[in-house]
């Protein structure tokens, strides 16, 4: 039919506008010439370099670190404050739904800069500012993904515990609990991919003297290419093919739980 | 005698391989409220979306007041369906969901306010036409559902499963409305369910169906006294089903006794398998029964007593409205006419079904 | 009872909402209506009407209705072939669409800065063709193919998340009730579509309208917006008073956004971004 060749066409032309910058990014990773246009052979050259260069290293080193414990925290938080919210009554909970999408809608530049402009009246900018802007918007991100999963758990489930005995923590672990790991977990890895993402806020909280993967690769950017870009470009590329791929694992694998269990 | 409206010749479908419907004949006359029966997979609602237009047969031709409507579009067939779970648009009040078809079919604005009101009338739910869909329970949604689709004027309606998902006063109740409703449009009718007692209540005709073959057509009196197979009487109404051996005509031996009955033709001493209703095993005094039991329960069902009844090795299933004690003796009496013989199964679809009781 | 000291738990998160949300927000609201003095001011909200930051303004905002639009027409038959797709693991195919939206936002720049530079590929390309070199750097068009390619992820996954809930029964209704495909697509698939493709659009419009950062790296110094001028004014020009004011210029479509999300979205539904 027709109608199909045109539909696959179309799916192949965004597929290619998407994966074709990526595919040449990890193709000339491997290329053993600085040219973007001519190919000098395969090399792991640049892998090297990558792993030398003093900069880029420790530029992970501080977005790793960040990115860990700004999610760690955020999913705390989130976690508590998705309890918290659930109990609420509709104006309540209507308010804090409100403030949680100001950080999501916010233009990225005016969050970064409210946060900047408040928070060198109390401290100079470095690690500890920027730690503090990532847990303030990965947190909506764990609310909203654990919200749902409290939202469709039953009432009831949780009162029966309690009339059975068991003390809230308890109830809490045993009923509530596994219900919303899910939610919690896939909250977790979005505020991972977030902080491991973000350049704005960043840039503005981070002060002098510490860098990000993101506003790192910036600076190098505007010095001119280098192909150990190209490299780290493939290292986050599978990072994100993994982290994805986890996602939807755990994702068909609670259908498929939910399956066997009918 | 009406005529043929709308005829299934000698169609098969299959789902990724699996064969659902096999060379299914089955004609459909006019103003007829025809209700197909089965357990799920059976194939009824199959067939039903055969006919809307949802589904294409893998071989076979349907023919719609005489026209071939096999390949035609859903929306070029002149009929409607009400959905089993009603698939009212949620993005429109309830006026625009009745209006819908109308106003494709490009009638006047007076035209659709004149039947709004006249659809809504007819179920019941006057003034309705600016609520929302989410506003409604179930069995509002139900009668909008059916308004909508009645509204359109069409030659026959398809029902699958409508009633399903409603509480059983509510459920009797849209029965008779179902009823009310085909006589005062006088338009066929094709119901699907798997409720015996719905279809034997409102169906002019059943087609009893199994694993994709038709069982049995016929009247409600006719599939409930005198079903064909042992899975039309399993399905339909509590039954004692038990094997037999046809000595001669009316005349056969269960369960090493002689019981005299009424049919012919099964030949001699040929095993078959027969079909005695609950309500029409009589419990007389032990000496004045055919054969003689004890009494192993009885419950109360308000309507009558259901008692099981051991006797000659058989567990007999008994409707009375007279209360016997546990373990007392009683006699078992039927009268010929209430005996009923039938071929045993040729093939597995037309075997009792499995029910735990 | 028990609900009451449920509630309790949000406490830590409510002191994070008025500490690092709300606050900050005061802060641009003080720096933008003072000046260096400390005196009020509306000169700085006012500067927006200055050609320069007009200009940049309203230089923001085409690009941005522009790469909007263009997100939105491209993804809207994407969501729609990808829901007829109908495949058993569906969210693969999803998958394969979401994952570059996964990888750093500014390798993505990079990788397009590649393609579009003079010496770069498409470029090579064209001229071993026979065709002279297009300037494609530092033009608009190369900050709208950057924003596009950025963006069109979170055009394309609440408009199939929308797509995706619409009950198959409701599409056969309107075919049962006579209404061809033309018509259940006007009618039915796209007005049950609407959250998700205004969450779509705000998810992209939002960004699109404040970003600097694809400006910056593809339009070189030519392509000046709104968000360039309040970065610069940050970091290179330290007027922060200034910066502040244009700052709250743009919240403001910002807070429209959000009210017209709020009307139209679910709480939080339409932002659950796959």
């Amino acid at each position: 039919m027709v109608k199909k060749s045109i539909e696959r066409i179309y799916l192949i032309l965004i597929f290619l506008f998407l994966y074709l910058p990526i595919g040449v990014l990890i193709v000339l990773s491997f290329n053993n010439s600085k040219s973007r246009v001519q190919w000098g052979g395969f090399t792991l050259h640049w892998y090297q370099e990558l792993f030398r260069s003093r900069v880029i290293m420790e530029a992970f080193y501080t977005t790793i670190t960040i990115m860990l414990a700004a999610s760690i925290i955020a999913t705390l938080l989130g976690t508590m404050a998705a309890l918290g919210i659930h109990a609420m009554k509709r104006r309540g909970k209507a308010i804090m739904l409100g403030a949680t999408n100001i950080p999501l809608l916010n233009a990225d530049i005016v969050t970064g800069i409210s946060l900047m402009l408040l928070l060198i009246r109390f401290t100079r900018l470095g690690v500890n500012t920027v730690l503090i802007a990532h847990i303030t918007f990965n947190i909506p991100y764990v609310i909203l993904n654990v919200l749902p999963k409290l939202n469709s758990l039953s009432p009831n489930t949780y009162e029966a515990a309690l009339d059975l005995g068991a003390t809230p923590f308890y109830a809490f672990r045993k009923i509530i609990w596994p219900d919303i790991k899910g939610g919690v977990f896939s909250g977790f890895l979005m505020a991972v991919t977030m902080s491991l993402d973000d350049f704005s806020i960043t840039y503005f909280t981070k002060g002098a003297g510490v860098n990000t993967l993101s506003t790192m690769i910036y600076t190098e950017m505007k010095k001119g290419i280098k192909p150990e870009m190209y490299a780290l470009s493939t290292i986050l590329f599978l990072i994100a093919l993994i982290l994805l791929l986890l996602m939807n694992y755990r994702s068909s694998k609670k259908s498929s739980e939910a399956v066997s269990r009918i | 005698m009406n005529k043929d409206f709308i005829t299934f010749e000698h169609i098969t479908k299959s789902f990724d391989g699996e064969t659902v419907l096999d060379d299914l004949c089955l004609n459909i006359k006019e103003n007829e409220f025809m209700t197909l029966l089965g357990p799920s997979g059976c194939g009824k609602t199959t067939t039903l979306r055969l006919l809307g237009g949802f589904e294409t047969p893998d071989s076979g031709r349907i023919f719609f007041d005489g026209k071939d409507i096999t390949t035609l579009a859903p929306n070029e067939r002149k009929l409607n369906t009400v959905f089993q779970k009603y698939a009212l648009f949620p993005h429109m009040s309830i006026a625009e969901n009745i209006a819908f078809g109308l106003k494709i079919s490009k009638k006047s604005k007076a035209y659709i306010d004149d039947k709004i009101k006249y659809a809504l009338k007819l179920v019941n739910l006057d003034g309705f036409e600016h609520r929302s869909v989410d506003s409604l329970s179930g069995g509002q949604q139900q009668r909008i559902a059916i308004a909508r689709a009645i509204v359109n004027e069409p030659k026959v309606l398809l029902l699958d499963e409508p009633l399903g998902a409603l509480d059983l006063k509510l459920r009797q109740d849209m029965q008779y409305e179902l009823i009310r409703l085909k006589n005062e449009l006088g338009i066929t009718f094709l119901y699907v369910t798997h409720d015996q007692e719905e279809a034997l209540t409102m169906s002019d005709s059943i087609v009893v169906m199994n694993q994709g073959y038709i069982q049995q057509i016929g009247t409600p009196e006719d599939i409930y006294n005198e079903p064909v197979n042992a899975f039309v009487a399993d399905f339909i109404g509590d039954s004692n089903i038990i094997d037999g051996i046809m000595l001669e005509d009316r005349m056969v031996e269960i369960l090493g006794t002689r019981f005299p009955c009424v049919d012919e033709g099964f030949g001699k001493n040929q095993p078959v398998d027969v079909v005695i209703r609950p309500e029409d095993v009589e419990l007389v005094a032990p000496e004045d029964g055919i054969i003689q039991g004890v009494v192993s329960s009885i419950i109360f069902k308000g309507v009558h007593y259901e008692i099981e009844v051991k006797a000659n090795g058989f567990e007999w299933l008994v409707h009375t409205t007279k209360l016997h004690e546990v373990g007392s003796q009683v006699g078992i009496q039927v009268i010929p006419f209430n005996i009923q013989i039938m071929h045993k199964p040729e093939s597995s679809d037309e075997e009792a079904t499995e029910i735990d009781d | 009872m028990i609900k009451q000291s449920r509630q309790l738990l949000a406490g830590p998160y409510i002191v994070w909402i008025i500490g690092f949300i709300i606050l900050p927000v005061l802060m641009i609201l003080y720096y933008a209506f003072t000046d260096a003095a400390g005196a009020f001011t509306f000169s700085n909200v006012a500067a927006i009407a200055e050609p320069i930051h007009l200009k940049s303004l309203l230089l923001a905002l085409k690009l941005g209705i522009l790469s909007t639009l263009i997100c939105l027409v491209l993804s809207y038959p994407l969501a729609m072939i990808l829901n007829g797709l109908h495949i058993q693991k569906h969210s693969f195919i999803v998958f394969i669409f979401v994952l570059p939206m996964w990888m750093n936002f500014m390798l993505r720049i990079l990788a397009w800065q590649m393609l579009l530079s003079n010496n770069g590929i498409i470029n090579t390309f064209l001229q071993s063709l026979g065709f002279s070199g297009i300037n494609l750097m530092n033009t608009q068009t190369a900050v709208v193919f950057g924003m596009v390619y950025d963006y069109l992820p979170f055009m394309l996954l609440p408009i199939y998340n929308s797509l995706v809930r619409i009950r198959k029964d409701i599409i056969e209704a309107a075919k049962d009730l006579g209404a061809n495909n033309v018509t259940v697509f006007f009618k039915i698939i796209f007005p049950l579509t609407l959250s998700g493709v205004i969450s779509g659009i705000v998810m992209v419009f939002v960004p699109a309208l404040t970003s600097f950062v694809i400006s910056d790296l593809l339009g070189g110094g030519k392509v000046l917006l709104i968000g360039n001028v309040i970065e610069q004014s940050f970091m290179q020009g330290m007027d922060w008073h200034l910066g502040s004011g244009l700052s709250l210029v743009l919240m403001v479509f910002v807070l429209v956004s959000m009210a017209f999300m709020n009307g139209k979205g679910k709480d939080g539904e339409g932002t659950a971004v796959w």
